[in-house]
């Protein structure tokens, strides 16, 4: 039974993993970047969240719907000014530009809210006490099931998006072939800001959801990268739905680690990754698909 | 037309460079131990750049995760200092070590390219980390003092670990230069001018990257080793911290990508800027990382890259010129 629970309790934990690298996914799918600054970024949506929330009193639920123009505003301002132009010049530019913004978010958050370590949980209401026994030894817990829903829903929401719309087919041609996109008309300017604005707003909702599930501080998002990293390698880089079972993936390596010992959860994480990473790239070459 | 590899300008500068390096090594006799200290520092960092720029700049392998060795070297001189041997000695014996565990790794590593290899090695790390503070006898979370350096009175002490970081940087440095003049570092040059072109042309790339990354497991450990030497206590929050790599970075990419001496010169700047904003703090991160990304953006070939673009200056010898028999000055 302590096993399903520690598998059961890591699928919730999954679905937190999931929205963190979502909008990692999202831009590799896309412009083949990686952003060393996404966990930043998700930490940065949490303190908008907290600030909202100290000044106003909402629920960190409405505070986000208030963040969220604010996160896509980055998102556009982050892809014209920094972005855009790290992709024309090599692999390497893109992440030594996102590393250097990585450091500057985290200390310019330092500066303005010290590295007390805060948490939402408290603001958020009932849905972070309440929770069902199912059976003996194994319970849920309201937020688990909210964030997984939302998770699902999320990444629902992002497959229709991008195989019903014209804007997702537009980003998708643009992921699959930027100069034949831009030869049939297709603003690829406009596409990479799209995609990277979607990825922003998403990283904050796993910013908001690490605010009220547990504790975070100005140093917070390095941890959140590789966590969100690790789901998009472990779930095969470019595939989307791919992302959400290597979040749950994740979850359940990390909650069936530390049901070894509290100390490994995090280790066993790391282990899978690193297993994956030898199993799927051993000798063979990399492909990458993009979200269908 | 001719090719030239030594210019009367590299001639003097690499004699200089020797002259220095002798010059240094009188330094504990002359200055204060403080002062020792701090230039101990500064050799950390010249030995810390060029090894992230042999990886990143001649590998073209951006690597977030070199604080592993770090931690290594300072963590192995810990261990075998535990076991009984003499502080010194523990620390070449930590240094080896980082070098030999560099070769499994890379294994794994190479693998990966770009973003892949970047983050999986700041994940090694990690996984490095952990161990380490699962490890009691190695102080667990909370750290361990290098007690067995007590033995040596502070000026003797400062004295030797500022020769050993001597003769480390000396023997990477001198490694590295050797490495790009030898024929091997020919094709290092053309991996990081374009590696598919260089693959098509019949170089070794993978065996070269691993030359590369080994060697700068050796390096990096031997930093990782006089950091603890030059701290006394170590930490595994601050000595596998990614802020390692970011001074790496910030280093490598001011002073010249896949350049021989700007890195010194990257070292040399965070060197000044570090000795002037003692108090660092924050604003000073702000300021590292923000440059560091200009930097990247805006002038990828660092300070040393943009002068040898400019002036068509090389001071130490890594590669050869073309001379027109008309002016010698001319660089084709």
């Amino acid at each position: 039974m302590t096993i399903l629970n520690a598998v059961v309790q890591g699928i919730f934990l999954g679905g937190f993993y999931a929205v963190l690298a979502c909008g990692l996914s999202i831009m590799f799918g896309v412009m083949r970047i990686i952003n060393l600054a996404h966990g930043d970024i998700a930490v940065l949506g949490a303190y908008v969240v907290f600030v909202i929330v100290q000044s106003t009193g909402m629920s960190p639920f409405v505070a986000f719907i208030v963040a969220l123009p604010v996160m896509i505003v980055l998102g556009y301002a982050l892809q014209l000014t920094i972005l855009e132009r790290s992709l024309k010049s090599g692999i390497l530019t893109p992440l030594l530009a996102t590393f250097g913004l990585s450091i500057v978010i985290q200390n310019l958050l330092l500066i303005r809210f010290s590295p007390d370590v805060r948490s939402l949980g408290g603001d958020a209401g009932g849905v972070t006490t309440s929770s069902w026994q199912v059976a003996s030894g194994l319970s849920v817990s309201a937020l688990g099931i909210v964030i997984l829903v939302v998770a699902v829903v999320v990444f629902g929401a992002l497959h229709l998006f991008l195989s019903r719309t014209r804007a997702g087919w537009m980003m998708r041609a643009t992921a699959e072939d930027a100069e034949a996109a831009e030869l049939v008309g297709i603003n690829s300017r406009g596409v990479y800001a799209r995609a990277t604005a979607l990825a922003v707003a998403i990283a904050a909702l796993g910013g908001l959801f690490l605010a009220i599930r547990s504790v975070f501080d100005p140093l917070s998002g390095p941890t959140q990268l590789i966590f969100a990293f690790e789901a998009v390698v472990i779930g095969g880089m470019g595939r989307l739905w791919g992302t959400l079972l290597g979040g749950l993936a994740l979850g359940v390596a990390q909650t069936v680690g530390a049901q070894i010992n509290p100390e490994y959860s995090v280790l066993t994480g790391h282990l899978l990754f690193l297993a994956v990473l030898i199993v799927r790239y051993g000798g063979g070459r990399l492909s990458f698909r993009v979200a269908r | 037309m001719r090719v030239q590899r030594w210019t009367r300008t590299s001639k003097l500068f690499t004699g200089a460079t020797l002259a220095i390096a002798v010059l240094l090594a009188t330094a504990p006799l002359v200055f204060d131990p403080d002062v020792v200290q701090k230039l101990t520092n500064l050799l950390i960092l010249v030995l810390l750049a060029a090894m992230w720029n042999a990886l990143a700049g001649y590998g073209g392998l951006l690597s977030v995760g070199q604080q592993a060795f770090i931690g290594i070297g300072a963590y192995g001189t810990v261990f075998f200092a535990g076991l009984g041997v003499s502080p010194y000695p523990a620390m070449v014996l930590a240094m080896l070590v980082a070098g030999v565990i560099s070769v499994p790794i890379s294994f794994l590593a190479l693998r990966l390219r770009a973003a892949q290899f970047a983050i999986g090695m700041w994940v090694i790390a990690e996984v490095i980390s952990i161990l380490v503070r699962l490890d009691q006898n190695l102080g667990a979370g909370t750290g361990i003092s290098l007690i067995q350096l007590n033995q040596y009175a502070p000026n003797f002490r400062q004295a030797y670990t500022f020769w050993l970081a001597l003769a480390f940087t000396f023997i990477f440095l001198s490694a590295l230069f050797f490495l790009l003049r030898s024929p091997l570092g020919v094709s290092l040059q053309a991996i990081r001018d374009d590696e598919d072109a260089a693959r098509s042309l019949g170089v070794r790339v993978a065996a070269r990257k691993r030359l590369l990354f080994v060697l700068a497991g050796f390096g990096c450990g031997a930093a990782g080793v006089l950091i603890g030497a030059n701290t006394l206590f170590i930490e595994p929050g601050s000595i596998f911290s990614v802020q390692w790599s970011a001074y790496m970075i910030f280093m490598v990419l001011v002073g010249g990508l896949g350049t021989f001496e700007g890195p010194i010169v990257g070292a040399i700047l965070l060197f000044w800027i570090q000795t002037t904003f003692t108090q660092g703090g924050p604003w000073y991160l702000v300021g590292l990382g923000a440059t560091a990304a200009l930097f990247a953006l805006a002038l990828p070939r660092g300070i040393w890259g943009t002068i040898e673009e400019r002036l068509g200056l090389r001071l130490l010898p890594v590669g050869y010129r073309v001379v027109g028999m008309k002016s010698e000055e001319t660089t084709a």
